[in-house]
């Protein structure tokens, strides 16, 4: 098992037909993930890559099935293409677009409450790599070689951080059920608690590896949420030590404007719920193993 | 983006928040020119320049005459003011503000932020204006009120009000303050603001609200659709290799050490940074230098860190996904040639095309000292530098 996506999910990409979208989802197609069409206004009956194209999600779900989308759309469109696919019944949308005006998201999120929970979509991103789960298929753009099958959940704002702790992991042994990566945005559809609520339900999943940074509340909220409802081991590392105060580092949302966002005070925050929380970046895969060990041990 | 005072209290005033008359001067003479064409006998002479702290770094005066007004306006302009927040290098004033002094009875302060944990708008206030807010965090949090805005709905009316009486106004100075409100929620959501902050709001001796400070900042990803908020923007108060590095599409801060740094992606440049620390280094900056990077990007990226002459070691750290090892080891490469690089190079570079990446290297010939993880590419940048800067 893994979460968002398996081999059976049937995915459409957003924005298919644009060079990048079709490239990803060449790369999609040839790691087994189940590719069933595409959507581009105004495209509708074409095909690319031997796929269907539609005029709107609402008929790609119809005419497909589709469960989840890849939403590859620039950032003045993609609040309105996420509201889309939440609107036509798909169930899980990954949002890879980097620089969605915040205020978008805003609505984005606010749009989201009107479904019942039952018919909720669940948005990853956007600002972020995606989300694969190993030997089964992907939603995004990371480089799928790099992650071994197995059972650690990764989550993390950063991608390439998250490839970092993968092929650390991988150097030692160790596999991934599935690997998350919710943005560096300050608005984001999943937070932290949302995929660690996820990986915690997951019988694919024995412990969680966790990658935050400086800025917002969700590292801490996610601690809450650890320590209050987990069985299952998390480690975790908080990028931005070095970090000055006031000053973006690259992502939106990486910016030490309130207490309890430094990475200092995360760590603590973090270690006080009981997490191990790794001394550096490159102790990411030594420390989720010694876990590990510990755990089989007792 | 940031914008000038007097730019926000022009946008505020269109929107509807008093503020004081006055005028926008580029040279002493004009200065004085306006405080004549304001009237009355005193005026408020005031730097503008994007940073706060201006009062305590002698940015601001009351002035009692127009030759005041001249004389100070002359030992401000061209001048470069620091201020707590401005940074050692500090800005450049090139340009006064001159408004009529006002009668101050009260001084409150109101503030629009993101807040990130309710992902709306939030409203901070207080009855105690005049200090930063993160001093009156400290000193007197009991006194901030907070408030967050639905955005299907707006800031309602009732909102508004109950937050006037929670800072203690009367009933006449509550709808002044409704009316205060609303205009800076319609200004923030209009305008794609990220910041609207009147510090101090205050209420004068004849009970009239008047904004006599504004700070407002714009959403960059939003300029697109805000053309006139765009045309605001002043480079001379950018630290010009940020900006330059930003038109290139790089992501680029300036930080104390003398470690150059070129990595792709924001999470893994900070990380980098922690363990050039925690190796005995200091980072000379942050550099991401994006998604899809071409060799072009990366020769781009080595001049911007090379421009800071503190750099002494570089360090190329790339984990590559939509990047390509091999179009960064193109650009590695390529700098060399048309950078000229005389100082210890460490390349360490992993994922998409690293074969291939790592082939060029090494067929370069070129003195590049590599790297496998992420510990051993921190470690030998630390290890490479000269004996007197380490």
């Amino acid at each position: 098992m893994a979460i968002l996506i398996t081999r059976d999910t049937k995915v459409i990409v957003q924005g298919i037909s644009g060079r990048i979208g079709k490239f990803h989802a060449a790369e999609m197609i040839d790691y087994g993930t189940r590719l069933v069409g595409g959507v581009t206004p105004g495209k509708g009956g074409e095909t690319v890559l031997d796929l269907p194209v539609f005029d709107t999600v609402r008929q790609a779900v119809e005419h497909t099935g589709a469960e989840a989308s890849l939403v590859f759309v620039p950032p003045p469109f993609a609040a309105d293409a996420i509201m889309e696919a939440a609107d036509a019944g798909i169930k899980t949308a990954v949002c890879v677009t980097d620089g969605i005006p915040a205020q978008d998201m805003m609505r984005v999120k606010r749009f989201l409450m009107r479904y019942p929970a039952d018919r909720k979509m669940r948005l990853i991103g956007p600002n972020c790599a995606g989300v694969i789960s190993p030997g089964q298929g992907f939603l995004g753009i990371m480089p799928p070689a790099i992650y071994m099958q197995g059972r650690i959940g990764i989550v993390g704002r950063s991608g390439t951080l998250g490839y970092e702790a993968a092929s650390q992991m991988n150097a030692l042994g160790i596999g991934v059920s599935t690997s998350v990566g919710i943005g560096g945005d300050p608005i984001n559809g999943s937070s932290f608690k949302d995929i660690l609520a996820l990986f915690e339900a997951d019988p694919g999943t024995d412990a969680v590896m966790m990658i935050g940074e400086i800025g917002g509340p969700q590292e801490a909220e996610a601690a809450a949420f650890v320590r209050d409802h987990m069985r299952k081991p998390v480690v975790a590392y908080i990028a931005g030590l070095s970090a000055p105060k006031g000053r973006k580092m690259g992502h939106a949302g990486a910016i030490i404007s309130a207490f309890g966002e430094s990475a200092q005070e995360k760590v603590e925050i973090l270690s006080a719920a009981g997490i191990s929380v790794a001394p550096n970046p490159s102790a990411m895969g030594e420390t989720m193993a010694g876990v590990l060990k510990a755990r089989v041990a007792a | 983006m940031d914008i000038h005072e007097y730019q926000a209290k022009e946008i505020l005033g269109r929107f509807g928040v008093p503020v004081p008359r006055g005028g926008l001067a580029y040279s002493p003479e004009q200065a004085s020119y306006r405080a004549r064409e304001i009237g009355g006998d005193a005026w408020v002479v005031k730097a503008q320049i994007h940073s706060g702290g201006r009062g305590q770094a002698g940015g601001v005066k009351l002035c009692r005459s127009e030759e005041e007004v001249r004389a100070f306006a002359a030992t401000l302009y061209g001048r470069t003011l620091v201020t707590k927040q401005s940074g050692e290098a500090g800005k450049m004033v090139d340009r006064l503000w001159v408004e009529a002094a006002s009668d101050i009875a009260r001084e409150l302060y109101l503030g629009f932020v993101l807040d990130r944990k309710s992902e709306r708008i939030m409203i901070v206030a207080s009855g105690h204006g005049g200090m930063e807010i993160e001093e009156l965090a400290e000193t007197d949090p009991a006194s901030l009120v907070r408030m967050s805005i639905d955005p299907a709905v707006g800031l309602a009316e009732f909102q508004a009000r109950e937050l006037a009486f929670n800072l203690g106004l009367n009933a006449g100075q509550v709808a002044k303050m409704v009316t205060i409100l609303r205009a800076c929620y319609r200004a923030y959501r209009d305008l794609d603001a990220t910041m609207v902050e009147i510090n101090p709001l205050v209420i004068t001796g004849s009970g009239d609200l008047v904004a006599l400070d504004a700070k407002m900042s714009f959403d960059t990803n939003a300029l697109y659709r805000r053309p006139q908020i765009a045309e605001l923007r002043d480079r001379s108060q950018e630290d010009p290799r940020e900006s330059t590095a930003g038109d290139h599409g790089l992501s680029y801060v300036g930080l104390d050490g003398n470690i150059g740094c070129i990595i792709n992606g924001a999470g893994l440049a900070m990380a980098t940074l922690d363990m050039i620390k925690l190796a005995g280094g200091e980072p000379a900056n942050f550099l991401d230098i994006g998604g899809g990077a071409s060799p072009e990007r990366v020769v781009r990226a080595f001049r911007t860190v090379l421009s800071d002459r503190n750099v002494a070691v570089m360090l190329v750290n790339i984990f590559a996904g939509i990047n390509r090892c091999d179009w960064v080891a193109e650009g590695v490469v390529a700098a060399y040639k048309e950078v000229g690089i005389d100082i210890p190079l460490v390349v360490r570079l992993s994922g998409t095309k690293v074969d291939e990446g790592r082939e060029i290297i090494r067929a370069s010939g070129l003195p590049i000292i590599t790297a496998d993880t992420l510990a051993d590419a921190a470690a030998r940048a630390v290890a490479a530098l000269p004996r007197k800067a380490a």
